[in-house]
């Protein structure tokens, strides 16, 4: 012990330096953790937040597209998909022997998932198989046990319950393309679609919606391990159509199997409320993709089902571009009411004769007669004295060769010559080009829609567009009130005179389109019927007949019919084109009938003013006004 | 045995005295102190495993209570017995450290333990108690006049830089850090002169640069991270971001007992070992913390007050390797969660979950309570 009087007190000296020193140390890592802990807590807690919260852009629902009445003609319909996650698989070789096992593969889909597998993170899903059918969905779900890693979940398909019906308004959807994702980054959430035509298309914003998110806390594997908040982002806007789903089926069954197009408009509005395009597609094989073999097949038809021929294809208008040509003439001077001119059957200029329709002589007629049997000649001389530039411009009045304007993408203005147009193409302009002007054949081009334009602002006298979005979130789009049209810049009494002389074509004997008149009491129809050669008769042919059955059916004439009703008040106006229908008379104008007796008697465009017909046309017999 | 014999404080300077009365003896606030600490440990492995006490807290109970009666034993030796097998237990110290370079487990790129009738053996662990229980043997001889003879340190410094050697080569940087400053202590309470310290010092600064072109490719990556951790986020300093930001989160009062979102969902890495503490932190927050450190630093405290109340400089010395290797383990473990120095696989003893460091430790606090029971032995000096 004596030995330790020195070197104890050394000890305790030493000891506690090393003691303090220590408790230094100590006091340092409690300030440093008091800085992280305490100072530095917001910080830190945000990376924590941010390295366990993981989100992820949810696609929204795309909005639905209805009727006027609010039938769905484009909604969405939940399927279910099979994915997997490889990081959640011990033995992913095995459970995907186990996979296929419950639920088919093909030899593609097998290759793509082997890629996938191959090119993924771990902890990115990969595809099993898209739009499960129940029992594969059952049979997963028994036996997820044996299914480590994969995961069945929700998506949604553009669904259209009326199909080819309505597939050339509604458009259809597909999935977007690259250009598009480098464009706008949310097209490419996986289920994210793009309109592609149609109301689809056109309106492919209001539908489209804002993303939502999914707030999932992952651990450091990128696995879920709960859900922590959900936000399905705001469903697109609903677009309703100016469509009646129940006029649009009655057209498409009346047209049945054959080729050709029908638009019914609000003649006051200019909403579509019916268009068919004949014959037409499956819209919903877009989402998923078409298969090559069905795409092969409408590439290769003959009668193009993808066209929309109402508001592309193109027609010669026949004799149902005479009401324009009556107004032309009645506005330029060169005809009045009164005017009286010989139909011999034909019309010679220079030396080329040009044949009335069947070579019939009509004999010294007035325009509204001319109008009612469609006498050919008299509309030549009436086109000749016209001129085509004022024919066009007055076309260009009523909708036609003009762009109308349609919320329809593809839309087609079609054709109306002028002088300045056939300069400008090298065509060296005879009168005989403005002879056949005036029946709607040679340069001239209509649209189905724009035939039906032309008729409604005929019987209408208003400059109404037409449009097929009625109302979007609920708001009414303009042009679907009548007030938001103005009149035509056209003479009241001139209208007065065409719609007498297309009252006559339908509700007298000697109208050409008589036996389709409506059977309604108290209410008529007025129309024009109009048979478009489509093919340069041989002088053989020309002797006899150009429409006669004989024919092959592609060199048939197109049948056309445009109407209006009723005529004391008019609200619905009509164009029919049956294609190689022959004449317009015996096939568009009974689809016409039939249609426009539906439409009186549904009203879909169903304003709060009910239909009046006023006393003096209120005949128990459909007969002739005075003349 | 006399009357007095009864008393504890009698003074202890024979073998009579009896079982009972060492067990008495031992330093029981001590005992309690390191039973709360796995006790925290236990609270931190049952978060560690989502709120279960498999696979982590259970069997690290068992351990502790095993070593616990091994503490206890230990206490129950007479310190001047375990003064005499110092020597044999450094050569067997050495000889485990021999033997684990060429027959262990390779562990993290090193070679560190291996594995004897199922109890996994970290032979540098115990290397920290077998050269403290050397050096003091070998300078409670010495008087404060010899110890300030330098060639009477040359065995000593041998002593140190054998051991130091053979863990670098394993290699273990930072352990071999650790016992050379645990010897280093040892000798620094021995009376070793100060500026013998400054000059070590001098010398290890010029040494550095020397040393770090020596180190492996993983030891510099582990220096070149600490000074950038944000330089390699997935890589090497991912421990390190994670770490403080699960400290951070804690925030005052923790997010709450398994609430960790950290912890919970596994951004750390064997967070049950060597980043037990985070778990504390992140769901106990500061208080938490701060809790655990009290806790720690009780625990040096009484090793401290164990060796300066000792009555013989063996015990004095052992007294303050065991609290300097306990607070060098707690010093490195904080530091390295808080990213303050370089990861160096140093667990928070009581707390991480393994085996190997707890019997370590807890053999060096049975022999620090044997120091405490026979702190008035008589223990002749027989000088050199």
């Amino acid at each position: 012990m004596r030995r330790d009087s020195k070197r104890r007190p050394a000890f305790t000296r030493r000891a506690l330096i090393v003691g303090a020193a220590q408790t230094a140390i100590f006091g340092a890592i409690a300030a440093k953790l008091y800085k992280l802990q305490v100072s530095e807590h917001g910080k830190y807690a945000l990376l924590a937040k941010q390295n366990s919260i993981s989100e992820r852009l949810v696609a929204p629902e795309r909005g639905l597209i209805t009727d006027r009445f609010g039938a769905i003609l484009a909604g969405n319909q939940q399927h279910w998909r099979a994915l997997f996650l490889q990081a959640q698989a011990p033995d992913p070789q095995t459970v995907l022997a186990n996979f296929t096992r419950l639920v088919p593969l093909s030899d593609d889909e097998k290759a793509r998932i082997a890629q996938d597998l191959g090119d993924r993170p771990r902890y990115i899903p990969v595809l099993l198989k898209d739009y499960l059918e129940w029992p594969e969905m059952a049979a997963i779900e028994v036996n997820i046990p044996d299914l480590p890693g994969v995961i069945v979940e929700v998506g949604a398909t553009r669904v259209y319950p009326f199909g080819p019906s309505l597939a050339h308004t509604v458009g259809y959807v597909a999935r977007p393309n690259q250009a598009e994702t480098a464009a706008d980054g949310v097209l490419a959430l996986p289920g994210m679609r793009v309109g592609r035509t149609g109301a689809e298309a056109a309106n492919d914003d209001a539908l489209r919606g804002e993303p939502g998110f999914d707030q999932t806390e992952t651990n450091v594997h990128g696995e879920v391990v709960r859900e922590v908040a959900h936000d399905s982002g705001t469903p697109g806007d609903t677009v309703t159509l100016a469509i009646d789903i129940g006029l649009q089926q009655a057209a498409v069954q009346r047209l049945c199997a054959q080729a050709g197009s029908i638009v019914m408009l609000d003649a006051a509005t200019g909403e579509i409320l019916a268009m068919v395009s004949n014959p037409s597609f499956d819209p919903s094989l877009f989402d998923k993709g078409v298969p090559t073999a069905t795409w092969e097949s409408w590439m290769a038809d003959p009668a193009h089902p993808l066209e929309n021929k109402a508001i592309a294809g193109l027609f010669a208008s026949g004799s149902t571009i005479k009401p324009v040509i009556t107004l032309a003439a009645l506005k330029s001077g060169a005809l009045t009411a009164d005017t009286v001119l010989n139909c011999p059957g034909f019309f010679d200029l220079g030396d080329h004769r040009f044949w009335c329709d069947n070579h019939v002589a009509h004999g010294s007629i007035t325009v509204t007669t001319a109008l009612q049997v469609s006498c050919d000649v008299f509309f030549y001389q009436v086109a000749l004295m016209t001129g085509i530039d004022r024919i066009a411009e007055m076309a260009a009045t009523f909708g036609i060769g003009t762009d109308l304007g349609v919320d329809l993408p593809n839309a087609s203005p079609g054709l109306m010559p002028t002088l300045a147009w056939a300069r400008a193409r090298g065509i060296d302009w005879a009168e005989g080009d403005t002879v056949v002007q005036g029946i709607g054949q040679g340069y001239t081009q209509v649209t189905p829609l724009a035939l039906a334009t032309m008729i409604a602002r005929v019987g209408s006298g208003m400059a109404v567009g037409p449009h097929v979005a009625r109302r979007i979130a609920g708001e009414l789009q303009f042009g679907s009130d009548p007030t938001d049209w103005p009149a035509l810049d056209v003479d009241d009494t001139h209208l007065a005179i065409v719609r007498q002389g297309l009252f006559e074509v339908v509700n007298t004997q000697a109208g050409t389109a008589y036996a389709s008149r409506l059977t309604l009491p108290n209410v008529q129809m007025a129309g024009k019927t109009g048979t478009a050669q489509v093919h340069n008769n041989s002088a053989a042919e020309k002797a006899k007949n150009f429409n006669d059955l004989t024919m092959a059916w592609a060199d048939r004439p197109n049948a056309l019919f445009v109407a209006f009703a009723p005529y004391a008040a008019p609200r619905y106006a009509i164009a029919v084109i049956v294609e190689h229908g022959n004449f317009g008379a015996d096939a568009a104008a009974p689809i016409a009938r039939d249609l426009m007796t539906y439409a009186l008697t549904h009203d879909p465009a169903g304003r709060d003013t009910p239909l009046i017909i006023p006393p003096a046309q209120q005949l128990t017999e459909v007969t002739a006004p005075p003349t | 045995m006399n009357t007095y014999s009864l008393s504890l404080h009698r003074p202890f300077r024979d073998r009579s005295f009896g079982l009972v009365r060492k067990f008495l003896r031992i330093n029981w606030l001590f005992v309690l102190l390191v039973c709360a600490l796995a006790g925290v440990g236990y609270a931190a492995l049952y978060s560690a495993a989502g709120g279960a006490a498999q696979p982590y807290a259970t069997s690290q109970l068992y351990r502790f209570l095993t070593a616990l009666l091994l503490m206890l034993a230990i206490a129950m030796v007479d310190i001047r017995a375990i003064a005499k097998i110092s020597w044999v237990a450094y050569a067997l110290g050495i000889l485990l450290l021999v033997v684990v370079m060429k027959f262990g487990h390779t562990g993290l790129g090193a070679k560190r333990w291996f594995i004897i009738a199922g109890v996994q053996i970290q032979p540098s662990e115990l290397m920290k108690l077998f050269l403290v229980l050397a050096l003091a043997s070998y300078f409670h001889r010495a008087s404060y006049e010899r110890a300030g003879n330098p060639l009477f340190l040359i065995p000593a410094i041998l002593a140190i830089l054998l051991p130091v050697g053979l863990i670098l080569k394993e290699p273990n940087l930072g352990t071999a850090v650790i016992v050379a400053l645990i010897g280093a202590t040892v000798m620094l309470g021995a009376g070793v002169r100060w500026w013998k310290f400054a000059l070590l010092a001098a010398v290890i600064a010029v040494a550095a640069p020397v040393i770090y072109h020596h180190l492996h490719d993983y030891q510099r990556a582990r220096i070149v991270t600490f000074l950038n951790p944000g330089s390699d986020p997935l890589g090497a300093g991912y421990n390190i971001i994670q770490s403080k930001i699960a400290l951070g989160s804690g925030g005052f009062s923790g997010q709450g007992y398994l609430q960790g979102t950290q912890n919970q969902l596994n951004f750390l890495p064997e967070k049950q070992t060597d980043f037990v503490f985070t778990i504390i932190a992140e769901e106990f927050g500061f208080l938490g913390s701060i809790a655990v450190l009290a806790l720690l630093f009780s625990i040096v405290a009484i090793a401290l007050y164990t060796a300066i109340r000792s009555e013989h400089q063996f015990g004095r010395l052992v007294a303050l390797g065991i609290g300097t290797n306990f607070f060098l383990y707690c010093f490195v473990n904080l530091s390295m969660v808080m990213g303050l120095i370089p990861v160096g696989g140093v667990p928070l003893p009581l707390i991480s979950y393994g085996g190997s460091a707890l019997t370590a430790v807890m053999l060096g606090f049975g022999v620090l309570m044997s120091i405490h029971v026979h702190r008035d032995v008589e223990f002749a000096v027989q000088e050199f």
